[in-house]
């Protein structure tokens, strides 16, 4: 079973290299993504039921042993994430194939497969230089898809994403250094038995430094400005996918390497504070703003802040919750920018102003948006109000009851904003319309695509609710092995 | 030795901040590029001492033998800040050729939301 392991990483890579080499022919190229991407889906499922029955799964590339190949490791929580975030990535790619110059340009395919290729990796990966390797080739990837086609505002936004995350990047590789300095292995397994045993000054500064590089890249508060200025000026499928997944990537690192390498034993007060702000700020800002992709940006922010108040109670139902609003989050917030396309593609703007009445013309996109959206606010019975339900009681189970009430009125607002975009996109009229272009038969198939990929990402969503029992346990059980890492560290390390 | 090298470390860390924090792209490069280099030099110190290359033949006796892992971390990472550098920099022309200025430009929604700021409080 080991084999199945580095497949989610090298199937994409595969097809990345096929759809460089077909990169005349579009219909080949879509093939090749789709295939690359549903074969790595399928390792994903084949995956978690190995995991979920035989435990953590581990195997050392190139057949030197653990702690000095590089390993990649497979638990329950890694293999959730892949899971849905493969899933997520599928749909988006389909989405992507109906949209009118979404991938026209032939180094779309190639880079969203490498793209799924580096998220798949910074999962399964059990070694800090390898998760370097792994964060670099999903960006490299990413500011190839964010820039793609060159528009002006893209260059000037796109600058500001690579310029971060290029910093960020050498702060993470200055922090490898330092890791590798004071204990001489990266291997994430055996750091977590040395770490331990370091000075309470270096093990503190370490923890700090991958806390803010982990930080950027999820776009916590301080650290999360770039975000709405670079996300909502690329095309809506990247920036979905890019809204579900990437800053996810860095709340599993952050997840991660808490838990396994500087594990606490109570509440962690820096961790709340920053949770407490990141929602507070990510809601506020998003209050402020008057475009629907912008609203929609601030709102991942302020959801990060979520994930975080679970990590920081570093208890198992707190992780536990966390998981599960992780796991929630991906799908929903991808599903909200994808229904943000549609409206792009029926109106021509997602600017408050510039649209309105998509009600009468457009229903499908209305119960689309409206479902999504009362679940990222966690209206009963949506999978929000399960994530949120369990964050809440993880609160009251630790005696943090003012994280808990800013939850709370962070949620209460994020239902206001949405009702503004509700108001602005739905109901009511347009102030300053964008004359309507005439539609030809060749639009409304691909209407027809991306229509359904969104209903099937919405369904992912509700499906989520309605199996949320089935989930949490898992989740549960994610969280057990978090704190209690030993299952993980005998499986890399062969003892 | 390693404080000369840490003290080089820390001079490449600073002048590139200082350049990151200028408002031409150039400068914004160049700045990137000199923390990289301060990056791959500590990684290098983050290896130990030196010693004999670490290949089967050429090992003799007991004389100490250089960490092979640094410097195999330090290849990987000049591939990947040398490939994302170049990006930049053509990146950096084409926003030259679109606006035949190195300057990164403000926001326009930043700018719409200072102006509206700004109208509210002479409101």
């Amino acid at each position: 079973m080991r084999f199945l392991l580095p497949a989610p990483v090298a199937l994409p890579l595969l097809f990345a290299a096929l759809a460089v080499v077909f990169s005349r022919s579009r219909a080949a190229q879509r093939t090749c993504s789709i295939v690359g991407v549903s074969a790595a889906v399928a390792v994903a499922v084949a995956l978690l039921v190995i995991v979920e029955r035989d435990g953590v799964q581990s195997v050392t590339i190139g057949g030197w042993p653990a702690p000095v190949g590089i390993s990649l490791v497979a638990d329950l929580f890694s293999c959730m994430v892949l899971l849905i975030g493969l899933v997520t990535v599928l749909v988006v790619l389909v989405y992507a194939t109906g949209q009118r110059g979404a991938d026209d340009l032939p180094a779309f395919h190639p880079a969203y497969l490498v793209l799924t290729a580096g998220v798949a990796l910074a999962f399964l990966t059990g070694d800090l230089f390898n998760l370097y390797v792994a964060f670099e080739i999903t960006l490299t990837a990413s500011y190839v898809l964010i820039t793609l086609g060159g528009r002006r505002t893209q260059v000037r936004h796109g600058m500001t994403y690579v310029v971060v995350n290029l910093l960020a990047s050498l702060l993470f590789l200055t922090g490898i250094g330092f890791v590798y300095a004071a204990t001489g292995t990266l291997n994430l397994a055996s750091l977590s038995e040395v770490i331990p045993t370091l000075p309470d000054g270096v093990r503190l500064a370490l923890g700090l430094l991958f806390f803010v590089v982990f930080g950027i890249k999820a776009a916590m508060f301080p650290l999360f400005n770039w975000l709405p200025d670079s996300y909502p000026t690329a095309h809506s499928p990247v920036t979905a996918v890019f809204a579900g997944l990437l800053t996810k990537v860095g709340v599993y690192c952050i997840i991660r390497t808490q838990t396994l390498l500087f594990p606490e034993t109570e509440p962690s007060v820096l961790i709340l504070v920053v949770a407490g702000l990141t929602m507070v700020v990510g809601v506020l800002g998003a209050v402020a703003q008057n475009d629907m992709k912008r609203i929609l940006s601030f709102h991942i922010v302020s959801q990060i802040g979520y994930m975080l108040l679970g990590l920081g109670l570093f208890t198992v139902s707190g992780l536990a919750a966390a998981v599960l609003f992780l796991i929630h989050q991906i799908p929903v917030k991808t599903s909200l920018f994808l229904t943000s396309g549609l409206v792009e593609e029926s109106s021509g703007s997602t600017a408050l102003d510039r649209v309105g009445g998509l009600l009468r013309r457009a229903p499908l996109t209305a119960a689309l948006f409206g479902l999504a959206a009362l679940s990222l606010a966690g209206i009963p019975p949506f999978s929000g109000f399960v994530g949120k339900l369990s964050l809440i009681e993880a609160g009251f189970g630790a005696r943090e009851y003012v994280i808990v009430a800013v939850a709370l009125l962070v949620s209460l607002f994020t239902l206001f904003s949405m009702a503004k975009i509700w108001n602005g996109v739905f109901w009511g009229e347009a102030e300053e319309p964008v004359p309507v272009v005439a539609e030809g038969p060749a639009k409304a198939h691909g209407a027809l695509i991306m229509n359904g990929a969104t209903v099937v990402l919405v369904g992912v969503t509700v499906a989520i609710a309605v199996f949320a029992g089935p989930i949490y346990e898992l989740s549960e059980r994610a969280a057990q092995s978090l704190l209690d890492p030993s299952a993980y560290v005998s499986a890399v390390l062969g003892r | 030795m390693t404080v000369l090298v840490a003290a080089l470390v820390a001079v490449l860390y600073g002048t590139g901040v200082y350049l990151l924090l200028q408002r031409t792209l150039t400068r914004v490069i160049l700045g990137l590029a000199l923390i990289s280099h301060g990056c791959h030099l500590l990684i290098m110190a983050a290896g130990g001492p030196s010693g004999l290359a670490p290949l089967v033949g050429l090992i003799r006796g007991d004389e100490p033998v250089a960490d092979p892992l640094p410097q195999a971390l330090i290849l990987t990472a000049i591939v990947i800040t040398f490939g994302i550098t170049v990006f930049l920099l053509a990146l950096a022309y084409r926003s030259f050729q679109l606006t035949s200025d190195d300057e990164v430009e403000d926001d326009i929604e930043d700018r719409r939301i200072a102006r509206r700021s700004t109208e509210a409080g002479d409101w």
